[in-house]
């Protein structure tokens, strides 16, 4: 059933603090929506169980991209096309860059926003796997409680559900400014474009002379929510790389992820194809460490 | 209802609406713009793209709340018959349509390309073009028609 407009409300404070009191009067009562390109695809279908929405789109408070001494603030109001286009982001966090630019048509970059993406909880969202190896925080703001701050990697609770309070709005993500010596973003979808994942791997690592000082490890598409594997970061931590590693890297992985079986895939490929990225990216940094590959 | 304000294809219009109401309906119901299409209505097809404040959208994921104030370009507002905008110059003369439904949509994607990139490679075509569908499957045509439309003379 196409959805009624008339049964539905929509406001437009056009400030942060007008939304935030908003939120506040009523907690619960009212949605935000950003660039609608998850909740007009409900409205369309007559799914929306949301009758109160309110406006954030294009808020001023929400956007822009900053370059602090230690951080990149990213306002959860950035959209896709901002993401993919942002030099800063080009530079500094090239997975996020290359996220943003294979999520959805130009026309929904367009619209769709890094908060939206976040709050929208969906466990194959394109940004998560590089936001969680980059080790993100959210900042989240209420009118009573002004900002507080969360690892990314806590943010979601669930399938679809996350830490956000009912009066609370995803302000901005902040991005610690790391050296990684290595980075990795791989989607296994249906096809190459414009497919939802079936499996994503983002990845960064620090190597020196051969041994894996640090690793961050980000999926999406195996777990209730997107997942941060640190028992398989643990497993990389200090150790020599080389084809044991690759195994034994393998073999943390799949202990630690319990993908599903859903409309998209199977949990039995999930984790296959899991292992396979990992010893993909851990295979690319032992070739480009030079002369590690042992061929395979 | 709300009032709202918009300039679309360079004319100021008044539109009174539920806000919730899509961009797509109040385009082709309320202003008899129905060179926008409805494909899928729900962002996958493109046959309802549009260009507002001068990008790419979805008309069917827009409510018109969201739009008050915003400067708005449909098909109608690329050329006449008379006097057409290259790209539906170059639809017609290198065979861009044959059922026509995705076209408008195609032509508005195109026009959002061919201003960042007058002379686009096939690669960028096809990445512009991605978030619409031919059920025709003519994307060979298309895409020609893209990548020729401000070619010397039209030709290659």
């Amino acid at each position: 059933m196409r959805a009624d407009a008339t049964e539905y409300e929509l406001v437009s404070p056009g400030t942060l603090d007008g939304v935030l009191a908003l939120l506040a009067e009523a907690p619960g009562m009212w949605t935000p929506m950003a660039g609608g390109t998850e909740l007009m695809v409900q409205f369309g279908a007559g799914r929306l169980r949301a009758r109160r929405l309110v406006n954030i789109f294009g808020l001023a408070e929400l956007g822009g991209i900053s370059v602090g001494a230690e951080t990149i603030r990213i306002g959860a109001g950035v959209t896709y096309t901002e993401l993919r286009q942002s030099p800063v982001i080009q530079a500094e966090l090239p997975l996020l860059a290359r996220a943003a630019s294979w999520t959805g048509s130009i026309a929904n970059q367009n619209r769709g926003t890094l908060g939206g993406n976040l709050v929208n909880g969906s466990p194959a969202a394109d940004s998560p796997p590089a936001l969680l190896a980059y080790e993100a925080e959210v900042v989240l703001v209420s009118r009573a409680g002004g900002e507080r701050r969360v690892p990314y990697a806590a943010f979601h609770t669930g399938y679809k559900r996350t830490v956000l309070a009912a009066e609370e709005l995803v302000l901005a993500v902040e991005v610690p400014r790391r050296q990684w010596t290595h980075g990795y973003l791989r989607k296994v979808g249906a096809r190459q474009a414009q497919a939802i994942s079936k499996v994503a791997l983002g990845a960064v690592a620090r190597c020196v002379e051969g041994r894996v000082e640090e690793a961050r490890l980000g999926l999406a598409s195996v777990a209730e929510a997107p997942f941060r594997c640190v028992a398989t970061e643990t497993a990389l931590a200090g150790k020599r790389l080389g084809p044991e590693l690759v195994e034994e890297a393998r073999a943390a992985l799949e202990g630690e992820i319990a993908p599903l079986d859903d409309i998209r895939s199977t949990a039995r490929y999930r984790r296959q194809v899991a292992g396979n990225l990992l010893e993909e990216f851990l295979r690319q940094i032992m070739a480009a460490e030079g002369g590690m590959n042992d061929g395979a | 209802m709300t009032r709202l304000m918009m300039t679309v294809n360079g004319e100021l219009r008044a539109v009174e609406a539920p806000p919730m109401t899509r961009l797509l309906d109040v385009l082709r119901l309320y202003l008899g713009l129905t060179g926008t299409k409805e494909g899928c209505g729900e962002g996958e097809c493109g046959a309802c793209s549009v260009i507002v404040n001068g990008l790419l959208v979805n008309s069917c994921l827009i409510p018109v709340g969201q739009v008050a104030g915003a400067t708005i370009c449909t098909v109608e507002g690329l050329g006449t018959p008379e006097q057409m905008h290259p790209i539906q110059a170059s639809f017609l003369k290198h065979g861009g349509a044959q059922c026509g439904i995705c076209t408008p949509g195609m032509m508005m994607a195109a026009v959002h390309l061919l201003e960042r990139e007058p002379h686009p490679s096939l690669v960028q075509i096809q990445e512009a073009l991605a978030g619409n569908l031919c059920r025709c499957t003519g994307y060979q045509k298309i895409f020609d028609a893209v990548r020729l439309a401000y070619a010397a003379g039209g030709e290659e």
